[in-house]
C-alpha cells in the first residue's frame, strides 16, 4: 500500500509537476487569505491585514522549498536541475569547455588505447579452451625427434603438441600465391581443444610417417578472403609447392595458431614438412627448428612439477645424444606471445607506456583542477551571494562536482570513440607487406568500463581543487571586499609542476622535430640504388620445383620474357634485394695474400648479393669504373666479383686500383674484381658505410630470386604485364609483384613509428602544457583582476598590462623551454639509434622548437590575455 | 511566541496530524487550530512545518487531500484520513503510550 502510494507520487512529481507545484502555490494562497480573513474579522483593514501575515510566515518562498525537498523522487530533480545549472554555465565559457573536453578526451583515450593494448595482449588468456591450464614449453629450439622423447617421456601434460612455421606456394588452379602455414603435429588440435568451423581437423592417427598425411586445413579467415566462403572446398585437391594436398575443413573464426600477433593462413601436418621444403631435417636430432611446443598439464600438476619433469627427460636426452642437444634448461611460460622471449618485453613496455599515461591524466587533471579553481574564484562573488541568501555549501559544491563530472563524462565518452577507432584500425594494421604480423587488439567490454571508471574519476579529482577555497568562503567578507587582492608572489608546488611539464612538452617537441627531420633526410638519402619506377617479384624457385642446373636457366627466361615487354628500360635478378627485411646474406672473405682461411683470419663479413648483368642498371645502382657482369661469367670463366667503395677501401686498400684485384672467398676461391659501385644501405638506413659484394649469377646460385624490373609505365599496367608473360613460362609459379618504394615501407617502419610515437607523445605534452599555462594564467587574471584594472585606471599601456598579467605565465614557459630543449638536444643522441641522422645540430630543429613552443604559449594565453585587456577600470571599481 | 513553546519531534507531528484528522477533513488551517485546540495551546505548528508533513504524509498513503470550500466560502485544501492513516494512528498511538508510561515511569522513580 505505502509502496504503491510512493510509486504514484513519483510519476506524479516527475511526469506532472507543474500541476503539483500550481496545486501548492494555490494551497498556500489560501491558507495566507484565511488567516488574513481572520485578522480582518479582528478589526483591521484587507492590506494591513494581508502584509502582516505574510510577515509573520516569513517567506512563502521558503516553505515551499520544504515541501518540495521532502517529496518523492526530489534526488531525479535535483540532479535534472543540477546538470540543466551546469550545462548552462559551462556554455557561457566556451573555451573553458573546450579546452577541458579536449584534454580529457586526449588523456582518457590515451588510457583506453593502451589499456586495450595491455587487455588484448597481455590480460586476455588465449582464445581456446581451458586457456588456464594450457602452458608453453620453451627451450631454445628443439628438433623432432627430441618433441617425440618429450611428448612420450614426460608425465605431467595430457599431451603436447609443437608446431614450426613456413612460407609455402598454394596453387588452387588459379593464380598461385604465398601462404603462412603453420606445420603442426597431427594432435595439434585435439591438444588444443578447439572443434573446426565444418569439416574435420587432422589427428594424431593420421600420421604414419614421413609424408604420409597430405591435409590442409585453413584459417577461418583465409577460407573467408580467397574461397568466397565456399564450404564445398573440403575434399578438394590443393597443390602446396606443387604437392597435392586434400583441405580436410575450416578452422573457427578467430583462431589463428597460438601466436597471437602471427595470422596463419593455413595449417598442414609437420610429418609432411621434407616433401614440402624440400630438405631432409624430420628425422634429424641435430636440427633444431621446431618453434613452439604447447599442451595442458594434467589436472594437480603444478607448473613447478612439470618443469622439474622435463628437466629430467632432458638430462636422460643429454646423456643419450651429448653432441646434439642444446643446453638451455625446459621452462614454462603462458602461450601467445612467443614465451618469456616476448612476453617480459611486451609486458613491461606496456606497464611502463600505462603508468606514462596514467600520469598524463593525472597532470592532466592537476590542469583542469586549477582552471576550475580560476573558475571558482571568478565565481566567488556569485558564491558568496548565494551563500548568504541562504543556499547551503552542500549544494554548492554539488554544482561544481556536477560541472566536473559532466565535463569529464563528455570527454570519457569521446576519448572512448576515438580509442575504439584507433584500436579498430590498430587490429587491421600490417607494417610489414611480406609478414602477416599484426595486432590483435578488439576492445571488449574491459576497455570501456576502465574509460569510463577513469572519467568519472578524473572528474571527481580536478573538481575537488576548488571545494576548499569554497569551504573557506566567508560571505561577508566577499562581498564586502571583493576577491582578496594579494596574489602569491613565491614559487609553488603549482609553478615547479607546471615547468615539468613544459620542460617535458619541450623534450618530446624537439625528439619529433629531429625524428622528422631524420626521417626527411633518409627519404631523400642515397640508398645505394633508386626504388623511384622499379618494380620487384619476389619467388622462390626451389618451392616451385626447380633444382641444379634448371634453376639459372630459369631465371634467364624471366629475366628475357620480361625484358621483352614493351616499355621496360631494363630487368635484373638479385638473390635478395637491398634493405628487404629480415636481412640480406653474408659471406666471410680474404685477402688475397691469407691462406689460413680461418673464420679469425677474415679480412671482412661483406654483404653479399647474387645478380643478373642487368641488375646495376635495373637496380639504378651506378658502376663507378670497370664492367658489370655479363652471361659469360658462368661456371667456364673465371671467378669475378663487383664490389662497393666500401669493399674497396677496407679488403683491397685502394679504391681507384681496386678493379684488377684479387679477394678469396671462404671456399677458398680466388676471386677478380671486375667493377666498383656506389655504396649504399643493406640492412637499414641507420647502418655506418657497410662493404658488399656483387657475384655473378651463374657462378653463385640461389634459388631465390627476386626480379627487378625499371620501366617507367604505370606500375599497375606493368604488373599485369609481367604478371601474364611470368604466367606463360610456367602457371603454378608463386608470384608477389610490388613496386620497391612500398616494399621499402618496412625498411623505414623504425624511423616512422619513432616519428608517428614521438608526434603523438609530443601531441600529448603540448596538451599538458596548454592546459597548464591557461589554468595557471586565467587564475592569474581573474586573482588580479583590480589591480589590473587600477594600472589601466593609472594610465597603463596594453603591453604594461599584458606584462603585468601573462609575465609570469611566459617566465615559466621560457624556463620550462630552455631546460626541455637542452634535454631534447641530449635525447637525440639516443634517438639516432632508430632514425637516420638524427642530429640535434640543425637551426631548423632549434628555430622550429622555438616557434612550437611560442605557438603553445600564445595559444594557452590567448583567453586570459583578451580578458586581462578588456578589463574596464570604472566597471570593476564601481562593483567595489 | 509562547516562551514554553515545546520543540515538536517529527514522530509527534505526524501523530499530531493524524490525530486531529480523526473526528474528520480538514484544510491546514484547520490542522493547525485544531492541534491548537486539542493540547491546549501547548503545541503552536508553523506552516513551515505543517506542510511538509502534511504532503509527505500524503504521499506514504495515510492522508488523502481534495479541493473543497471552507466555512468562510474561501477555495480550500482539505484533508482527511486514508484506510491506512487509520491504521497508521491506532499503530503510534500504541507506541506513544508505552513510551510515555515507560518515560513517566522512569521520571518517578527515586
Amino acid at each position: 500500500m505505502q509502496f504503491r502510494s510512493r510509486l504514484e507520487s513519483l510519476m506524479r512529481n516527475l511526469l506532472r509537476k507543474h500541476e503539483v507545484d500550481a496545486d501548492l502555490d494555490e494551497e498556500l494562497e489560501s491558507y495566507t487569505t484565511m488567516l488574513a480573513d481572520e485578522r480582518v474579522a479582528g478589526g483591521i483593514c484587507r492590506s494591513e491585514a494581508r502584509r502582516s501575515t505574510l510577515a509573520e510566515l516569513g517567506g512563502i518562498e521558503h516553505i515551499k522549498q520544504s515541501v518540495r525537498d521532502g517529496r518523492t523522487g526530489i534526488t531525479f530533480e535535483l540532479l535534472w536541475q543540477d546538470g540543466r545549472f551546469a550545462l548552462r554555465q559551462l556554455r557561457k565559457s566556451p573555451g573553458f569547455t573546450i579546452t577541458a573536453v579536449l584534454t580529457l578526451t586526449l588523456a582518457i583515450g590515451a588510457n583506453a588505447v593502451v589499456f586495450g593494448v595491455l587487455n588484448a595482449l597481455v590480460l586476455r588468456p588465449l582464445n581456446v579452451p581451458q586457456a588456464e591450464s594450457l602452458f608453453l614449453i620453451q627451450h631454445g629450439s628443439d628438433s623432432y625427434p627430441d618433441y617425440l622423447d618429450l611428448r612420450q617421456r614426460n608425465r605431467s601434460f595430457d599431451d603436447v603438441a609443437v608446431f614450426a612455421i613456413r612460407q609455402s606456394g598454394l596453387d588452387t588452379g588459379k593464380d598461385p600465391s604465398n601462404v603462412w602455414q603453420y606445420e603442426t603435429s597431427g594432435n595439434y588440435f585435439d591438444v588444443l581443444r578447439i572443434q573446426p568451423y565444418f569439416g574435420r581437423f587432422f589427428h594424431a592417427s593420421d600420421e604414419h610417417g614421413p609424408n604420409s598425411a597430405p591435409y590442409v586445413v585453413l584459417s577461418y579467415a583465409y577460407w573467408h578472403n580467397h574461397f568466397q566462403d565456399d564450404r564445398s572446398v573440403v575434399g578438394r585437391v590443393v597443390r602446396l609447392n606443387k604437392h597435392p594436398f586434400t583441405i580436410l575443413g575450416v578452422a573457427p573464426p578467430g583462431f589463428q595458431g597460438t601466436i597471437l600477433f602471427f595470422a596463419s593462413d593455413i595449417f598442414v601436418p609437420i610429418v609432411n614438412h621434407d616433401q614440402l621444403s624440400g630438405e631432409k631435417i624430420l628425422n634429424a636430432r641435430e636440427s633444431h627448428w621446431m618453434f613452439e611446443m604447447v599442451g595442458h598439464l594434467k589436472p594437480g600438476v603444478t607448473p613447478a612439477q612439470a618443469t622439474a619433469d622435463l628437466n629430467s627427460v632432458d638430462s636422460y636426452l643429454k646423456r643419450s645424444y651429448p653432441k646434439e642437444e642444446g643446453s638451455e634448461p625446459y621452462a614454462l611460460a603462458r602461450p601467445g606471445l612467443h614465451g618469456d622471449y616476448l612476453n617480459a618485453p611486451t609486458r613491461a613496455f606496456l606497464t611502463g607506456l600505462m603508468l606514462l599515461s596514467g600520469l598524463i591524466l593525472l597532470a592532466a587533471c592537476a590542469n583542469l583542477g586549477s582552471l576550475f579553481a580560476a573558475r571558482a574564484a571568478d565565481r566567488s562573488r556569485e558564491v558568496a551571494l548565494r551563500l548568504a541568501l541562504g543556499s547551503s555549501r552542500n549544494r554548492i559544491l554539488r554544482h561544481l562536482f556536477t560541472e566536473s563530472v559532466l565535463l569529464s563524462l563528455a570527454g570519457g565518452v569521446a576519448g572512448l570513440v576515438a580509442s575504439i577507432v584507433l584500436l579498430r584500425r590498430l587490429s587491421v594494421w600490417q607494417p610489414f607487406p611480406r609478414f602477416p604480423l599484426h595486432v590483435p587488439v578488439s576492445p571488449d567490454a574491459n576497455v570501456y568500463l576502465v574509460a569510463l571508471v577513469l572519467a568519472l574519476v578524473s572528474g571527481v579529482l580536478f573538481g575537488i581543487v576548488p571545494v576548499h577555497q569554497i569551504l573557506q568562503a566567508n560571505p561577508y567578507e566577499i562581498v564586502k571586499a571583493g576577491s582578496n587582492g594579494a596574489f602569491a608572489r613565491r614559487i609553488t608546488v603549482r609553478d615547479v609542476l607546471l615547468i615539468v611539464q613544459i620542460a617535458i612538452c619541450a623534450v618530446l617537441v624537439t625528439s619529433s622535430m629531429v625524428a622528422v627531420r631524420g626521417l626527411m633526410r633518409s627519404m631523400r638519402s642515397k640508398f645505394g640504388f633508386d626504388p623511384r619506377n622499379t618494380m620487384l617479384v619476389d619467388t622462390d624457385l626451389s618451392t616451385a620445383g626447380y633444382t641444379g642446373e634448371r634453376v639459372p636457366a630459369m631465371q634467364r627466361r624471366m629475366i628475357d620474357a620480361l625484358q621483352a615487354i614493351p616499355g621496360v628500360d631494363s630487368v635484373g635478378s638479385v638473390n635478395w634485394p637491398p634493405l628487404e627485411p629480415p636481412g640480406g646474406w653474408q659471406g666471410m672473405v680474404y685477402t688475397d695474400t691469407t691462406t689460413d682461411l680461418s673464420p679469425s683470419n677474415a679480412a671482412a663479413d661483406p654483404y653479399l648479393y647474387n645478380v643478373s648483368p642487368d641488375y646495376f642498371r635495373a637496380s639504378g645502382t651506378s658502376l663507378l669504373t670497370g664492367r658489370a657482369f655479363t652471361w659469360h661469367d658462368d661456371t667456364n670463366a673465371p671467378r669475378v666479383a663487383v664490389v662497393n667503395r666500401e669493399f674497396a677501401s677496407k679488403i683491397l686498400g685502394s679504391i681507384p686500383d681496386a678493379v684488377g684485384r684479387y679477394f678469396k672467398l671462404h671456399d677458398g676461391a680466388r676471386v677478380r674484381v671486375v667493377g666498383l659501385v656506389e655504396d649504399g644501405k643493406y640492412l637499414n638506413l641507420t647502418e655506418g658505410q657497410k662493404p658488399a659484394m656483387f657475384l655473378p649469377l651463374l657462378q653463385s646460385q640461389a634459388s631465390w630470386t627476386w626480379l627487378v624490373v625499371r620501366s617507367s609505365r604505370d606500375s599497375q599496367e606493368l604488373a599485369a604485364a609481367m604478371r601474364s608473360v611470368l604466367r606463360d613460362i610456367d602457371p603454378g609459379m608463386v608470384l608477389a609483384i610490388r613496386s620497391w618504394s612500398t616494399e621499402l615501407g618496412g625498411a623505414l617502419f623504425p624511423s616512422r613509428m619513432a616519428t608517428v610515437s614521438l608526434g603523438v607523445l609530443g601531441m600529448m605534452g603540448a596538451m599538458l602544457s596548454i592546459t597548464g599555462i591557461f589554468g595557471m594564467a586565467a587564475y592569474s587574471v581573474s586573482k588580479r583582476l583590480k589591480e589590473l584594472g587600477i594600472r589601466v585606471a593609472l594610465g597603463a599601456q596594453r603591453k604594461e598590462v599584458l606584462q603585468a598579467a601573462l609575465g609570469r605565465a611566459f617566465k615559466l614557459l621560457a624556463i620550462g623551454s630552455g631546460v626541455g630543449l637542452v634535454l631534447g638536444l641530449l635525447a637525440t643522441k639516443v634517438l639516432a639509434f632508430i632514425v637516420y641522422q638524427a642530429t640535434p645540430r640543425d637551426p631548423l630543429v632549434l628555430a622550429g622548437v622555438v616557434l612550437a613552443m611560442l605557438l603553445l604559449g600564445l595559444v594557452a594565453t590567448w583567453i586570459p590575455a583578451l580578458r586581462a585587456l578588456s578589463v574596464n577600470p570604472l566597471v570593476l571599481l564601481h562593483e567595489e | 511566541m509562547s516562551s514554553n513553546q515545546t520543540n515538536l519531534l517529527q514522530g509527534t507531528l505526524d501523530l499530531l496530524i493524524l490525530k486531529s484528522l480523526k473526528t474528520g477533513e480538514l484544510h491546514g488551517l484547520g490542522v493547525s487550530r485544531r492541534i491548537d485546540q486539542i493540547t491546549r495551546g501547548a503545541f503552536q505548528v508553523k506552516p513551515g512545518s505543517l506542510f511538509p508533513a502534511l504532503h509527505r504524509l500524503e504521499e506514504a498513503g495515510w492522508l488523502t487531500s481534495f479541493w473543497g470550500e471552507s466555512e468562510n466560502n474561501r477555495r480550500a485544501r482539505f484533508y482527511r484520513l486514508t484506510k491506512a492513516g487509520e491504521r497508521q494512528l491506532g499503530h503510534e498511538t500504541e507506541e506513544w503510550q508505552k513510551i510515555a508510561a515507560a518515560m513517566s515511569h522512569a521520571l518517578k522513580a527515586t
